[in-house]
């Protein structure tokens, strides 16, 4: 991870400099200052992500003495090595529940929620964040207050959304007074799917919306000119031009809305309530296992999410080409030695972009 | 590190670090399971220590907790009890004490257990055994019973709660019905008559709680029992697919079926089914013993001031039978200053404590002498009806993962509630599954 960050940094200055027989910028004197300097932050980052990963890994690993002493009522202390008993039990269907997709496991159960809910929403979102960012990127009277105005939900804490949402809900809450007939949103029903995912694309299109507006503003005017000269109509424009190349910066996002809502557990433990199966996510099966003293199912739990999230996020770098970190420019910098054309003016970052968006 | 691509390497690293945060987040909620406090170490414990000590109970709303401390307190100059709130959700509190019992804070002494509680703090040692020679000479018998666990003491109770049944005397009186009903047969026959000849949409029947948390598995024991049924037998045994306690599942099930309890009442808890009786839309409601003094607010929030009064809460075949609610104060396994503690226990269960603790926070009292005290019936009107609840209140399962019970329960009701599962096959279901978690 040190030379993910130290690389596109130290890469430019070792190529012009005649050192190309040196194959690893890490070889060389700035390579040993980068670590030194990135030290401290390793040490943060290995005490508080690097050992609670890996005693959540030793943990699932483990399962807590449940029998009862049949004379005292009482429970032997410890825990007990089960091997991989954790995550193989997910395929025995110990644990039936009713959901939207049938009974199944309630491991599958929210498993296919997360799924669903972060399909839905992550579209949802797309759409809407990108209508958003056309919008604002139009020069009008008021712009500014429209853009912080977007902001709005997105700076509110999602618990805090989750209560909002869940009084507008109510069965007598605002949303049913609008829609004039009552839908009983919180009881655990297939209108509660759509309230998360109202509630979230409420609170987070704004997200995508801001970068995509940040992504708008690097495409340089004289290519919609040139088009109007063609005789482009907006929709080809947009199609052919402002899609294209806000691709780098949405794909960013769309991928960062991804993992986020992947790992979703404030919207339904907030807003609906525990033990709902229709809305029930991981994170929020593997709280409610942890609850009932299951540490161990919880953390197998927790790191099928963790894998998935992995999974989820290498696809869209392989498939998609998310560039995370901006060393596309790097990429670009070397083509332009070939004589390729390239727009004028680098775009910015994603990171650089989400930096300034929060 | 192999030559792989640079910009791929990166963006791989960067994208496993954005996952690794959220196997971190999860991981510290499952993570740390130091192993839970030895039930079997057989070392008795030391009553004699004294020195402060902390009581861990939920946010003091009233503010009563701070009154009580500090009475204590002054009169204990030897170790001083200090109050250490916590949320105000049950689930939460119960997290924060399990945790603390796994790292052995010995500063936590006191703690409030949920009446529920009791098998699972008591099998798995996060509470202390009471001494032999503890006196509960006065206290109600259900109360007892609910901190007793294989025969041993576990905690002193310290607050009870029974169901009541609050109803419109103004309207019942209108319509010409002499007293509360006793059935749901007879509470059905007193709506349809009021209904009739109010022609108020707005006004609904009967409720209780039914969103699917702790208070539906109150109000579906109460139903199964006020059947005649049980959900776990005199031995122990669950028993809950019989046709007594399908009988109290079909009720509620019809009721939900033919608007005498509101749709949304199967969103509600206890405020939401207190806000909809205050403001004068149900006929009746299932509720504790706290909602009188909401009721009777003079401040323009209530509809109902000096229109409504309790019963007891009618049954489905012959009286009802409510769910013992109320708390327990037990000993911390790993406290350091367990006579300090024991002293505070003693305290609290005292008349004088229980009595102002009753005054200033309308929570029924565990001595059965107070129900009848002049002050405060005076101040509490219901508290007789309310002995009446609790005296022939059941406790709901005694089980040590209690929430994989009550979770149980709850899909069962819940499902048969919103009309997805028939009831018979709901509690066939629930007693399969009953049977793996209560041996």
């Amino acid at each position: 991870m040190a030379t993910a960050t130290a690389e596109p940094r130290s890469l430019p200055a070792t190529e012009g400099d005649g050192h190309k027989h040196k194959k690893n910028a890490l070889s060389d004197g700035q390579g040993r200052l980068a670590w030194m300097l990135l030290a401290p932050t390793l040490i943060v980052i290995f005490v508080v992500a690097g050992i609670p990963v890996a005693m959540s890994i030793r943990e699932s690993f483990f399962q807590t003495n449940s029998g009862v002493d049949p004379t005292t009522g009482l429970i032997a202390a410890g825990d007990k090595f089960v091997g991989l008993q954790n995550f193989t039990d997910i395929f025995k269907g110990q644990n039936p529940v009713t959901g939207s997709y049938g009974t199944m496991d309630r491991f599958w159960n929210a498993f296919l929620n997360t799924t669903f809910i972060t399909i839905v929403c992550v579209i949802l979102e797309t759409i809407i964040g990108v209508a958003m960012a056309l919008i604002m990127a139009k020069a009008f009277r008021g712009r500014g207050v429209v853009r912080a105005g977007i902001l709005v939900p997105w700076a509110i804490p999602t618990i805090v959304s989750a209560l909002m949402w869940k009084l507008i809900f109510d069965a007598n809450g605002v949303m049913n007074k609008i829609i004039g007939k009552q839908i009983l949103w919180l009881a655990d029903s297939g209108a509660s799917f759509w309230a998360i995912v109202i509630a979230d694309t409420w609170k987070t299109a704004a997200f995508i919306g801001l970068l995509t507006l940040a992504g708008l503003g690097t495409i340089p005017a004289e290519v919609y000119e040139a088009a109007k000269v063609d005789g482009a109509t907006t929709w080809q424009q947009f199609v052919r031009i402002t899609l294209p190349m806000v691709k780098p910066t949405l794909v960013v996002a769309v991928l960062f809305r991804t993992l986020d809502t992947l790992r979703m557990f404030d919207l339904p433990y907030g807003m609906i309530g525990a033990g709902k199966y229709r809305v029930e996510t991981l994170s929020v099966f593997s709280y409610q296992e942890a609850a009932q003293s299951r540490y161990g199912p919880a953390a197998a739990y927790a790191i099928i999410l963790f894998i998935y999230v992995l999974v989820v996020a290498y696809l869209f770098v392989r498939i998609l080409g998310a560039d995370v970190i901006g060393d596309a420019d790097v990429a670009k910098k070397k083509k332009k030695k070939k004589g390729d054309e390239e727009p004028a003016g680098p775009p910015a970052t994603a990171l650089e972009m989400a930096g300034g968006a929060h | 590190m192999t030559f792989v691509r640079p910009a791929r390497r990166v963006l791989i690293a960067a994208a496993s670090m954005s996952a690794l945060f959220v196997a971190a987040a999860c991981g510290g909620g499952g993570g740390g399971g130091a192993p839970a406090g030895g039930g079997t170490s057989a070392a008795a414990a030391d009553f004699t220590k004294q020195g402060d000590t902390e009581w861990w109970t939920g946010k003091d709303l009233s503010g009563n907790n701070k009154n009580l401390v500090d009475q204590f307190n002054a009169q204990h100059p030897n170790g001083k009890v200090i109050l250490h709130e916590l949320p105000n959700q049950a689930d939460q509190q119960r997290q924060q004490m399990i945790q603390n019992t796994q790292i052995k804070n010995p500063k936590m002494g006191i703690l409030e257990m949920d009446v529920v509680w009791t098998a699972e703090f008591a099998a798995k040692g996060y509470a202390e055994a009471m001494p032999p020679d503890t006196s509960t000479e006065g206290m109600l018998k259900a109360t007892v019973d609910a901190a007793t666990y294989f025969g041993k003491l576990y905690g002193l109770p310290s607050t009870s709660d029974g169901g009541l049944l609050y109803y419109r005397k103004d309207l019942l009186d209108k319509y010409g019905i002499a007293a509360a009903p006793t059935t749901f047969d007879e509470m059905k026959a007193a709506c349809d008559k009021i209904q009739a000849g109010e022609k108020n949409d707005k006004l609904g029947c009967y409720a209780g709680q039914f969103d699917k948390y702790e208070g539906l598995t109150v109000n579906f024991d109460e139903a199964v029992h006020g059947a005649g049924g049980v959900i776990v037998g005199d031995d122990g045994k669950p028993n809950v697919a019989t046709p007594e306690a399908t009988k109290g599942l079909q009720t509620l099930t019809d009721w939900f079926k033919d608007g005498h309890i509101p749709a949304a009442a199967i969103t509600w808890q206890e405020p939401q089914s207190q806000v909809a009786f205050t403001k004068g839309n149900l006929i009746f409601l299932r509720n504790w013993g706290y909602v009188y003094a909401l009721n009777q607010k003079k401040d323009g929030s209530s509809a109902v001031v000096g229109k409504f009064d309790v019963a007891p809460l009618p049954g489905i075949i012959g009286p009802g039978v409510s769910s013992l609610g109320g708390h327990t104060k037990a000993i911390a396994k790993y406290a350091e200053n367990k006579g300090t503690a024991l002293d505070f226990l003693k305290f609290i269960s005292s008349p004088e404590a229980q009595k102002s603790n009753t005054l200033a926070t309308s929570q029924s009292p565990v001595l059965e002498s107070l129900y009848s005290d002049p002050d405060l019936v005076k101040k509490y009107p219901f508290l007789p009806t309310q002995l009446k609840s609790i005296q022939t209140a059941k406790p709901r399962p005694k089980a040590v993962e209690y929430g994989d019970v009550t979770l149980a329960i709850q899909d069962a009701a819940y499902g048969a509630l919103q009309g997805q599962t028939q009831p018979d096959a709901a509690l066939q279901a629930l007693q399969a599954k009953l049977q793996t978690l209560i041996k």
